[in-house]
């Protein structure tokens, strides 16, 4: 109704388009302009120099660990919730959404506290020889608890929706658990899962805060894609933080897409 | 709950689909409660545990200092007008993609999702090509607090904005349209009918975005630089005391500025129901 005066309507229009172009749509524009400024070959050669070929692997390598743990963990955690009762689920339910209340450096510097060489499990993984901090597997840690919630929060709400009334039909004709959950839930829910599994792996690509804490940010041993990029621009090397800019937004464009498609399915 | 259990004291009672017997249900408990502790809660008690390692008076001296005040006092007020921005703006965004029809509105649709989907770091990279020393445009805002500002903008975007998208759809036209033909203006009619309406949404995902402002960390680092007393913020000021050594001021901070998010997210839940009840 408000916007059905011609004006009002192009009045909020335009400003609607205005304050996305400006904040998001120009400046993203702008980082592949940035990127190719000095040419295809000067951007190409800043970000195959070995520190950086090795940052993107490392970030490939953690996504590939981080992500299937939280996929496990987020089925079978939000099976748990909605089809079991027990005592502490409320509890459980606000725990998992605290990584998106905790500031990425507050989470990078509570698992410093715990596993590093100082931490409360400091002496037991010295004297077992396991590094966590300022190597791979902190790393990880940090990336699963800030990705945690991602699958969980799809799931849950689906597997509200679709009921348990196939479960219950497929376990009295004697399907076993296993077989309930492979041909009855998992393919019920799995555009749910797959959403989850997207933005989770864009989480996972693009974390920075709690990475930075925990990595040490050593160039070719733990710089991770985002920690290579933020080194780049600081030591002036602006056509490759621009072009690694330009990397990881293509990759976020398509899981973009991908949850659109996902979302689309679901809805279907 | 027993009552609807004597009620069909005939037929047997259903039984859960999964885990029939109560082991299988009780090792998934025991699961994910390890994961999460090892996750999660081991951490954050680490970590309340280490901000009163040096007693009530180093906890306070760590939150007390000119430059912790400072930098909890940007990050709380920077947050809140980032959040005044995302309810003004978001709103009208969120009502465009609903009630407006022009070419090109899905593509503008999905490309709301993209500060969620776009790593911090390049969020503050994309900034800067736009606003940064070179600005293509003149305007100079990096290392300013306008540039926390934009920053803290950039990813708090989708929050308002799918927060009020659904409610919006589903809001029947029928009550505007009545309002306009008993002589309504388009303003009385958005401030009456559609607001109410709106206030729960609203402030549900005003909730989400000032959690995620005053945590934010990496759109900052290269766009706003994080100077001391100028553009460094709360996570920027815990940041630098780790770099030092200093993990119980700095410990001490982040318990701050956890509690500051858990208390809003609260408070404004319980908001979001009091609306929802007097929304009609």
């Amino acid at each position: 109704m408000l916007a059905n005066g011609r004006a009002s309507r192009w009045g909020l229009r335009t400003f609607a388009l205005g304050y996305l172009a400006m904040l998001l749509l120009i400046p993203l524009g702008m980082i592949f302009y940035r990127a190719f400024e000095h040419g295809v070959g000067a951007a190409f050669d800043s970000v195959t120099t070995p520190d950086a070929l090795h940052a993107f692997y490392l970030t490939i390598v953690v996504t590939v660990i981080a992500v299937p743990f939280n996929t496990v963990f987020g089925v079978g955690c939000a099976l748990l919730l909605v089809r079991t009762n027990f005592r502490g689920k409320a509890l459980i339910n606000a725990i998992i959404d605290l990584p998106f209340a905790i500031s990425p450096v507050v989470i990078g510097l509570s698992l410093l506290l715990v596993y590093s060489e100082t931490g409360w499990f400091g002496d037991w993984l010295n004297a077992n020889g396991i590094q966590v901090i300022f190597a791979l597997p902190g790393i990880v840690l940090a990336t699963i608890f800030v990705t945690l919630p991602f699958v969980v929060r799809e799931v849950v709400p689906v597997l509200h929706e679709i009921g348990d009334e196939q479960e219950q039909a497929a376990q009295t004709l004697g399907a076993n658990w296993w077989q309930t959950f492979w041909r009855i839930t998992l393919p019920a829910i799995r555009w749910g899962v797959g959403y989850g599994v997207v933005i989770g792996t864009a989480r996972a690509l693009g974390e920075f805060g709690a990475v930075a804490v925990v990595s040490g940010r050593i160039a070719g041993q733990t710089q991770t894609a985002t920690i290579w990029i933020s080194e780049a621009f600081s030591r002036y090397d602006y056509t490759g933080a621009y072009f690694g800019a330009v990397v990881l937004a293509v990759l976020a464009v398509a899981a973009l897409l991908a949850m659109n498609v996902f979302k689309r399915k679901e809805a279907a | 709950m027993s009552s609807a259990v004597t009620g069909t004291s005939g037929a047997a009672p259903p039984r859960p689909a999964y885990w029939p017997r109560p082991g299988g249900a009780a090792l998934g408990r025991g699961l994910v409660t390890a994961y999460l502790s090892i996750i999660v809660l081991l951490p954050i008690a680490a970590l309340i545990a280490q901000s009163t390692d040096g007693g009530w008076s180093a906890f306070w001296s760590a939150i007390s200092s000119p430059e912790a005040v400072y930098s909890l006092k940007l990050t709380l007020i920077a947050s809140l007008i980032v959040v005044a921005i995302n309810v003004f703006a978001g709103t009208i965004i969120a009502w465009v993609l609903v009630r407006d029809n022009f070419p090109g509105k899905s593509a503008l649709n999905a490309v709301i999702d993209l500060p969620f989907a776009l790593p911090t770091v390049v969020a503050g990279i994309t900034l800067l090509a736009l606003y940064g020393p070179s600005s293509p445009i003149g305007v100079h805002a990096a290392f300013t607090k306008a540039a926390v500002v934009m920053a803290l903008a950039f990813v708090t975007l989708p929050f308002v904005v799918r927060a009020v998208q659904p409610v919006l759809m589903e809001l029947d036209t029928e009550m505007e349209e009545a309002a306009a033909s008993l002589g309504a203006g388009p303003f009385t009619t958005f401030r009456r009918i559609i607001l109410p309406s709106l206030l729960p949404a609203i402030l549900a995902g005003s909730a989400l975005a000032f959690a995620r402002a005053i945590g934010e960390f990496g759109s900052l680092v290269l766009f706003s630089g994080l100077i001391a007393f100028k553009t460094e913020v709360m996570s920027g000021l815990i940041f630098q005391q780790i770099g030092n050594g200093n993990e119980t001021g700095a410990a001490a901070q982040s318990v701050v500025l956890l509690a500051i998010a858990l208390v809003v997210l609260l408070v404004f839940g319980r908001l979001t129901k009091w609306s929802l009840r007097h929304a009609g």
